[in-house]
């Protein structure tokens, strides 16, 4: 094994109980983190004056149904300093809710409605969660794996109200 | 004393200068935005979630779809991911010929944005003349590709075809006047009284903030961060070329104007190189997972054209894991994320739109501003919403 970089290594002496495993395929670099901890390690890597993972490149869901904890929560990281992308991932059941990191970074505040909208994560303390890609009032999410493509009401008659 | 209260506006979704179906819920104190809200959302066709039902060759030419101003820049940042994932290598040929039309379609792209924008802050002329030499790009990638607007043009492990004969000296003319054609269009601008005070000290937004938004691309640049992810993370050979990344200063929509001409002018240059110096060798990566056996193999050979048959109907299945790449579309950072289940279809496709994120910025941007800014600002972050919305 070579030596971690040096996110992975503050991170596991900041963080000894939270960094669940790190992973590296094709040269990226994936850290699966607790859920409990996931804003202050956002906190931490922002902040850190050697790592300075100043921007949010992106945030996204994924949904393992039928796997418990069904939603992962990634976030890509980016340091103009280390020129480096770290991921993060965190695990969340269904119903729970995850921490935002919209104060740390704006960006997160589309990203995580887009989250929300498309899988039905919430993110507590974020200001405005609300849909963003859908109308309100929308049923359903439709990047959840239990939802068809065609949509659920494909091939099913309109009646309108009279 | 009588009551204040702030108007509010709606703009869009059908505004011509919304740059497609952008809706924004603008309120107002008197002429000042107090309060910008946009809402997207009208273009959503679920590419994420279709890309989930098709093979890798299947979702290539759903990524023409998204910014559709910018297809060869799509497929480009796709292919890469799918290449990262199955871990192939691309002759150096096809990468050659990857830069050439992906800064091709930058200039096509930014020529679309110029016009556009111009347009909407009351130049008309412009528009007359970029679009004739978007004509020139378009009908290259006509003869290229075969199509014009969506070509579909790159496959996982190369391009689709070779060169046509004589579509050299045609892009090469094209290379050699181009620059006399930015030119043109900077004497109509760059100086002209009433362009500089609608652009300006407008819709201003500082670097800090740029990055915290995730802004990326000329809106980035020009707020005078140095950041260009074919040099951060250099990709299909963009480390064998000469070229400078034009910043900004003050981050104004004059900024991001300046920016895309330069970048207009060293993409020029790129293209130039590329036919340059053009490695001669094979267009398709010779990996017979992934790539079609040629046309000639599939009539004569039976095992070719049981694999022309398997890769069609059941398409390849790399190996399980998950990859990001991204390139420097024309609107800034386009990346893919790709997690693979070792099935044959993407287990997850997520697409990283720069514009999605460029936009989120728009109401930093213009809040405290006049109502007029709103136009020349979200003109100069030039969106797609093909793009925002998937």
């Amino acid at each position: 094994m070579s030596e971690p970089h040096l996110a992975i290594h503050k991170l596991k002496e900041k963080f000894p109980n939270s960094v669940l495993e790190v992973e590296t395929f094709r040269g990226e670099i994936t850290a699966k983190v607790a859920k409990k901890d996931i804003y202050e390690i956002c906190r931490f890597l922002y902040s850190d004056p050697e790592l300075q993972y100043h921007m949010l490149t992106d945030l996204c869901g994924v949904d393992y149904f039928p796997e418990t904890p069904r939603f992962e929560i990634v976030y890509l990281l980016h340091s103009f300093k280390l020129n480096h992308r770290l991921r993060l991932k965190v695990r969340v059941k269904e119903g729970e809710s995850v921490s935002s990191v919209e104060s740390i970074w704006k960006a997160a505040n589309w990203l995580e409605r887009e989250v929300y909208d498309l899988f039905g994560v919430p993110f507590e303390n974020h200001p405005d969660l609300r849909r963003i890609l859908l109308w309100d009032g929308y049923e359903g999410h439709p990047l959840r794996k239990d939802f068809p493509v065609e949509g659920p009401d494909f091939d099913k008659p309109y009646k309108p109200e009279v | 004393m009588a009551e204040t209260r702030w108007m509010t506006i709606n703009m869009g979704p059908q505004h011509p200068a919304t740059h497609g179906v952008l809706r924004l819920v603008l309120e107002l104190d008197g002429e000042i935005i107090v309060k910008a809200i946009p809402h997207i959302g009208h273009l959503h066709r679920g590419v994420e979630k279709l890309a989930e039902n098709r093979t890798y060759h299947q979702v290539i030419p759903l990524t023409d779809r998204l910014d559709y101003t910018n297809a060869m820049g799509n497929n480009l940042a796709y292919v890469l991911a799918v290449e990262k994932l199955l871990g192939i290598e691309v002759p150096k040929r096809a990468q050659y010929l990857r830069v050439m039309m992906a800064e091709l379609q930058r200039i096509a792209a930014h020529l679309i944005w110029l016009g556009t924008h111009v347009l909407d802050i009351g130049a008309t002329t412009p528009i007359f003349y970029t679009f004739r030499e978007r004509e020139e790009v378009l009908r290259i990638f006509e003869e290229v590709a075969g199509g014009r607007l969506t070509p579909t043009y790159l496959r996982i492990g190369g391009v689709a075809k070779d060169l046509p004969e004589g579509i050299e000296e045609k892009i090469r003319d094209f290379v050699k006047t181009f620059p006399q054609r930015i030119n043109e269009y900077e004497t109509l601008l760059t100086q002209n009284i009433i362009w500089l005070k609608r652009t300006k000290e407008v819709g201003i937004i500082s670097k800090e903030d740029a990055i915290n938004w995730g802004v990326t691309g000329p809106t980035l640049r020009g707020s005078g961060v140095k950041w260009d992810v074919r040099k951060a993370f250099p990709y299909s050979s963009y480390d064998e070329f000469e070229f400078d990344i034009p910043v900004g200063t003050v981050g104004d929509v004059y900024d991001r104007y300046i920016v895309r001409l330069r970048e207009m002018e060293w993409s020029n240059s790129i293209v130039r190189q590329a036919l340059d110096r053009l490695p001669k060798g094979p267009i398709l990566s010779d990996d017979p997972r992934v790539v079609l056996p040629n046309k000639e193999m599939v009539l004569t050979d039976i095992a070719s054209l049981i694999r022309q048959f398997k890769i069609v109907s059941e398409g390849f299945t790399p190996p399980k894991g998950e990859v990001y790449a991204s390139v420097e579309a024309a609107k800034g950072e386009l990346g893919f994320y790709i997690i693979s289940d070792g099935s044959n279809r993407p287990f997850r496709l997520r697409i990283r739109p720069p514009s999605f994120l460029n936009l989120g910025a728009l109401p930093k941007m213009i809040e405290g501003s006049l109502i007029a800014d709103v136009i020349s600002t979200i003109g100069s972050i030039d969106i797609v919403l093909g793009e925002i919305d998937r």
